[in-house]
């Protein structure tokens, strides 16, 4: 029994919820407690079962799980390595504070159906970190959209459907352009295999060389639509600003399945070293990375409202993993997990105090005056923990994060080294605009606070996304070493690829 | 017949994006469909074009045409049906509560302003 559990492990993140989460939309749709209990049940085995992943992945290396038993390239395989067991570990880890946060504030009362679609949103999450399929990708990139549109407009209400029909309709016309990237891909090589591709591309002969380009650059398109990378940035302020709050913090995790991307297709199948394309997504993604960067501390500055100041900060943390990314150095790719693993707890931080906030204060609006936050002093504490995050100051991860993505990008210094620095001072600015405003602003109107509850379940959950980055901070030293030997492996895929041939058949 | 798949699709796109733009709900729709046909006949093609041969290895028949690309359609099709029906209810739920079928975001001052508090968090 332990045998086949150890053996099929590596499908049961993708397994689990996609059993438990119809479960809970059929058998207990009218029980709430029993819905809150088994889908806390599933996120809690499904954080034990990515501690074992990263395990497993820490002391072999990449492995690879053959679905239905078919050999490599004709068959849909999983691969776990270290990069893909940290995302699931990451995913598994936030879901499991944000669940707590839901549960302790009520949301999933507001609406129908919040934990099984929660579950499919891991569900697809979990796959699409897994699977090492092009095509696969796609499929688990719909499965985590179709369930981000349903807990989108969770708790409708006006403008938040009608941001969902943008939503949606946005990435509909994304996943047609992933469609046709990939059916290019496959008239080209006749493989959909991601480690085979890596074969393949870089054999081909000169006469493909503009087509492969062509499916290279949709390639990226559609993952920086997901990624939010400027020019393909405008469709997530809404988005995230109109997401109820908690929703809004799991999708901290969603531009990072892009960044993800970005890194597994573009270190591994068109890495910088491959003739048919050269340095050109490097070329593309550095200035593209700036403005991404550029552009989201700007929002931050210039936000009207503490949601849209959150999803601003998303975006700028977005532009300093890709600049870190586009560099395509196994350094800077360390860094860039490192900022990425951090940003992903801050911003789900951010977005989850300017919910708290929201709730307590009745509007999230930096313009203007409004009631007095209730319970203001631990509220404005838990602000000034993730302002400082986002920020990138001492003495939280992101000021480690950024040093290291500073340090890495020693030899293209100029440019990147001005723009994280100036983004950071306009950053800095604008949480402490926007914090000095929410905070003690208020005091013109002279109303009392409005009474709330104190949701200790909430407040607590905030403050172990907080004692997550303190870790983070404090643990650099090893996860740094970690994330060195995964950002080496993936800039020398060799052991990846070499895990997905044909192999031996039994 | 090469040429008249490609313009096919070329014609199916161009359309499907012409209504994309068009920025109300039910032109959008019918342009998202209309890109999702489009980029399902790609696939298909993607197998190459052959007329008369079976998806499958066999000995009766001369040769054979590629089956993989004809599961991904059907995948694509599955999933582009699915995606539709979900942004038609939304976009129905978005105009029964507007009354209002415009797409794009915008409005008067308030309406950047954190989701309507009253609506939503007061219930």
């Amino acid at each position: 029994m332990t045998a086949m559990l150890s053996s099929h492990a590596m499908i049961l993140p993708v397994v689990l919820p996609a059993m438990l989460a119809p479960l809970i939309a059929m058998a207990m749709r009218h029980d709430l407690l029993l819905q809150r209990i088994f889908g806390l049940a599933g996120t809690v085995l499904l954080v034990i079962l990515s501690m074992g992943l990263l395990w497993q992945a820490t002391v072999s290396g990449p492995t690879v799980y053959r679905l239905g038993d078919w050999p490599a390239p004709f068959g849909i395989v999983l691969v776990l390595d270290r990069l893909s067991a940290m995302m699931v570990g990451l995913t598994s880890f936030l879901a499991l504070f944000i669940q707590l946060y839901v549960i302790g504030t009520g949301w999933d009362a507001r609406g129908k159906h919040f934990h099984a679609l929660f579950l499919f949103q891991l569900m697809g999450l979990n796959g699409a970190f897994l699977t090492g399929d092009a095509f696969n990708l796609f499929v688990f990139f719909e499965v985590l959209l179709i369930a981000s549109y349903g807990l989108m407009i969770h708790g409708a209400g006006q403008e938040r459907l009608r941001a969902g029909v943008q939503y949606v309709a946005f990435n509909l016309v994304g996943s047609t352009l992933f469609l046709f990237a990939l059916a290019t891909i496959y008239s080209v090589t006749g493989t959909l295999n991601m480690a085979d591709l890596a074969v393949k591309v870089a054999a081909l002969p000169e006469g493909e060389h503009a087509l492969i380009r062509v499916c290279g650059v949709l390639m990226l398109l559609v993952f920086a639509i997901k990624a939010a990378l400027v020019p393909l940035q405008f469709w997530l302020p809404g988005t995230y600003a109109n997401a109820p709050g908690p929703v809004a913090a799991l999708f901290a995790v969603m531009t990072k399945v892009g960044a993800y991307a970005i890194l597994r297709v573009f270190t591994l199948i068109f890495p910088p070293g491959v003739a048919a394309t050269g340095p050109l997504f490097a070329d593309i993604l550095m200035p593209a990375a700036i403005a991404t960067l550029v552009l989201g501390a700007v929002g931050v500055l210039g936000a009207t409202s503490l949601a849209r100041l959150a999803a601003f900060a998303a975006i700028a943390s977005m532009g300093t993993i890709l600049l870190a990314l586009a560099a395509f150095t196994p350094a800077a790719t360390a860094a860039a997990l490192y900022y990425l693993l951090h940003s992903t707890l801050a911003g789900a931080l951010l977005f989850l105090v300017s919910d708290l906030v929201l709730d307590r204060r009745g509007t999230g609006t930096l313009r203007g005056t409004a009631h007095p936050v209730a319970q203001s002093g631990l509220i404005a504490s838990l602000f000034f923990v993730a302002a400082i995050g986002m920020a990138g100051m001492p003495p939280l991860s992101g000021f480690l994060g950024k040093l290291m993505v500073l340090d890495a990008l020693r030899s293209t210094a100029t440019l990147a080294w001005t723009t994280i620095l100036v983004t950071s001072l306009i950053m800095i600015l604008g949480f402490a605009r926007a914090g000095s405003h929410l905070f003690w602003k208020s005091a013109a109107v002279d109303d009392a606070p409005p009474d709330h509850p104190p949701e200790a379940l909430a407040i607590t959950a905030a403050f172990g996304l907080v004692a997550a980055l303190v870790a983070l901070a404090v643990f650099a030293g090893p996860v740094m070493g970690w994330l060195q030997v995964a950002a080496q492996a993936l800039h020398a895929p060799a052991a990846y690829i070499a895990a997905n041939t044909l192999g031996i058949v039994p | 017949m090469e040429y008249l798949i490609a313009a096919t699709i070329g014609l199916l796109t161009a359309a499907g994006i012409y209504l994309l733009l068009r920025l109300r709900s039910f032109p959008v729709i019918v342009g998202l469909s209309l890109l999702s046909y489009a980029v399902n006949v790609f696939i298909f093609a993607a197998g190459r074009l052959a007329i008369n041969s079976p998806p499958i290895i066999s000995s009766a028949a001369a040769g054979y045409t590629d089956p993989l690309p004809q599961a991904l359609v059907l995948t694509a099709i599955v999933i582009s049906f699915g995606m539709t029906a979900v942004i038609l209810i939304m976009a129905l739920g978005a105009y029964l509560g507007s009354g209002d079928d415009r797409i794009n975001l915008q409005g008067p001052e308030g309406a950047d302003i954190a989701p309507a508090a009253t609506a939503d968090r007061g219930a």
